[in-house]
């Protein structure tokens, strides 16, 4: 019994120390990111790799803030001010993240009560449907979907980007798991009570499936900050940029100079772990709950 | 007699509830029909034309022509070949990795557990433009923190251009792509290891089970559901790897990929530039051996 439990001990701290290093691994890109940024290119060109920077810069920000420069914001005939060009980029990056995560949690909540509570004709072919989708990669449907946007003529704008990120059905399968913990009296009493479609909908579901709403929201902000793919394919011109995009266009132009890329990597990386670390609670609810019954 | 007003009043609430229901499908469904299913079934369609980027319309029917001239294509063979090669060795990893990371933190308290998961997630929200970015850096033939920590360790005694090698590019890239995809499985081992029936644990206990027979005997059967999820997910993932490819080899060093090939094919200006109908018959075989594979998955785990 003794042996054991040492046994048992000594895999414990084995087993913690090995946790430890591989903690250190995956921070560590990040860490040569945001290091990297502040380096000077004596620093970044040395053969010998300096862990900590010898002597900080902010050099790297500043060519980066000096490029290309872009308008705030084009509404319509509405200009803002000129600004750096990654200036624009992040604010592309929030608006269409906002806008997917605003559209997918609108719409993919009402779906999912429906799946879950409405017993209507093609329900089941319909979500046999949805699961079958999600299976499929994002990108098999890219060509149909790129002549489509060009003929509703939203190509180069960021809404290609928005609108099939607000189709891809995984929000409403997920809705539907939490929609289906409503309790079927509730909604019952609530029709008994003469309450209408959308007043038991608002009052009623909603504020039931929130930790739902919760998780899909931080869960499609994320996705749609980092979907490469989608912003590679659909958006064309410069200050239609997002900073993903922006910061892979200029590995292509300029594949030498990394202290400028790290600092371009660092402003597109920093905000998105904020905003994770935030929120991180609901995310880890939201990825959970996908896999139930999946 | 006294049926009749029953069923009628049921047929009644069936299309109140088909009529409400739909309404409420309503907004996700244009969306979902417009921008998933339709070039889902477009997709199908144009794999069977000459359509490029050119045609205006839908192109010439030809038939299984652009599955045939695939066939004959080694290029796209050995994108195929590459692509099976990373699936099947990031998934089992992928699976093997995170499960046993879950269950040496899942009992660490609170505050310790989440600060690893979110140590192992990190990856994933950093973006695949900010991690290729760097790691590109890290593999660098001059600069390289690699080709440095390995001469420190005397496990090489010249650079290796990690990238530019076909000996070693794939591998490198399946090493990014494993830290990028681990972070969901540790997330959903975890929840599920909490939940497994405790009172099932102590029974085997106090019958003298060891922890390695708890473990398989008890937890990971019940944990099969998660497994399953899993290998789909990292299946479907590694299938998708198309960043990387993108940014740190462009296809090269062999290191093509079906998801990059379709890209090359449709966009990049060569021969084949913008043949749409041969980039989506990539497409659609992609699909279908995702299908198969997921197929394959289920059927397995439910044997088990």
């Amino acid at each position: 019994m003794k042996i054991t439990s040492n046994r048992t001990k000594a895999y414990r701290i084995l087993s913690l120390i090995v946790l430890i290093l591989l903690a250190v691994a995956f921070t560590f890109p990040l860490y040569w990111i945001v290091t990297g940024a502040f380096k000077t290119g004596q620093d970044i060109y040395a053969t010998t790799p300096h862990l900590w920077p010898t002597e900080w810069t902010m050099s790297n920000f500043d060519k980066l803030f000096s490029r290309r420069s872009a308008p705030l914001f084009e509404i319509g005939t509405l200009v803002g001010p000129t600004v750096p060009g990654v200036i624009r980029w992040l604010v592309n990056t929030v608006f269409m993240s906002v806008m997917a995560m605003i559209l997918t949690c609108l719409t993919a909540a009402m779906a999912g009560y429906a799946l879950a509570k409405k017993r209507f004709i093609g329900r089941t072919l319909l979500f046999s449907l949805i699961v079958c989708a999600m299976a499929l990669p994002k990108q098999v449907i890219l060509i149909p979907l790129l002549r489509e946007m060009s003929a509703l003529h939203l190509w180069d704008s960021l809404w290609a980007v928005i609108f099939p990120t607000v189709g891809w059905p995984f929000g409403v399968f997920l809705m539907k798991q939490f929609a289906e913990g409503i309790p079927g009296e509730i909604l019952e009493a609530a029709r008994v009570d003469g309450a209408g479609e959308i007043r038991t909908f608002a009052t009623i579901v909603l504020p039931m499936v929130k930790p739902g709403v919760g998780a899909l929201a931080i869960f499609t902000f994320i996705n749609s900050w980092n979907d490469y793919f989608m912003q590679l394919v659909m958006l064309a011109s410069n200050a239609n940029y997002t900073i993903s995009l922006g910061i892979a266009t200029m590995q292509a132009e300029t594949s030498v100079d990394l202290g400028l890329l790290m600092s371009g990597a660092a402003l597109a990386a920093v905000p998105i772990i904020i905003v994770f670390l935030i929120f991180q609670k609901y995310f880890t609810q939201g990825i959970t709950m996908g896999a139930v019954k999946g | 007699m006294a049926k009749q007003p029953k069923s009628t009043m049921s047929r009644a609430l069936v299309r109140r509830e088909t009529i409400s229901g739909y309404l409420f499908l309503l907004p996700s469904l244009i969306f979902f029909v417009g921008f998933v299913i339709i070039p889902m079934f477009t997709c199908i369609f144009y794999s069977l034309t000459d359509v490029n980027m050119n045609t205006q319309g839908m192109g010439n029917f030809i038939g299984l022509k652009n599955f045939t001239s695939l066939w004959a294509d080694d290029t796209f063979k050995e994108a195929l070949w590459n692509t099976f090669v990373i699936v099947i060795v990031s998934v089992p990893t992928v699976c093997a990795f995170s499960l046993w990371v879950s269950s040496a933190i899942y009992k660490l308290n609170g505050k310790l557990l989440s600060a690893f998961r979110c140590i192992f997630y990190l990856p994933v929200v950093t973006g695949s433009v900010a991690v290729t970015v760097v790691w590109k850096w890290m593999y660098d033939n001059y600069t390289g923190i690699f080709n440095y920590a390995l001469k420190g360790l005397g496990v090489i005694d010249k650079n290796i251009n990690w990238l530019g090698d076909p000996k070693y590019a794939l591998g490198c890239i399946i090493l990014i792509l494993f830290t990028t995809s681990v972070g969901q499985p540790i997330v959903l081992y975890v929840s599920a290891l909490g939940n497994v029936d405790q009172s099932l644990v102590e029974a085997a206990q106090v019958d003298g089970a060891t922890n390695m027979q708890v473990f398989w005997n008890i937890k990971w059967p019940q944990m099969m559901p998660t497994t399953l999820y899993i290998l789909v997910i990292t299946t479907i993932n590694s299938f998708q790897c198309f960043a990387l490819i993108q940014l740190l080899t462009q296809g090269g060093s062999g290191t093509n990929t079906v998801m990059y090939y379709i890209y090359y094919t449709a966009f990049k200006l060569t021969e084949k530039a913008g043949h749409f109908g041969y980039a989506n018959a990539m497409g659609v075989i992609l699909a279908i051996f995702i299908g198969l594979l997921s197929a394959l998955q289920f059927r397995l785990a439910k044997e088990k």
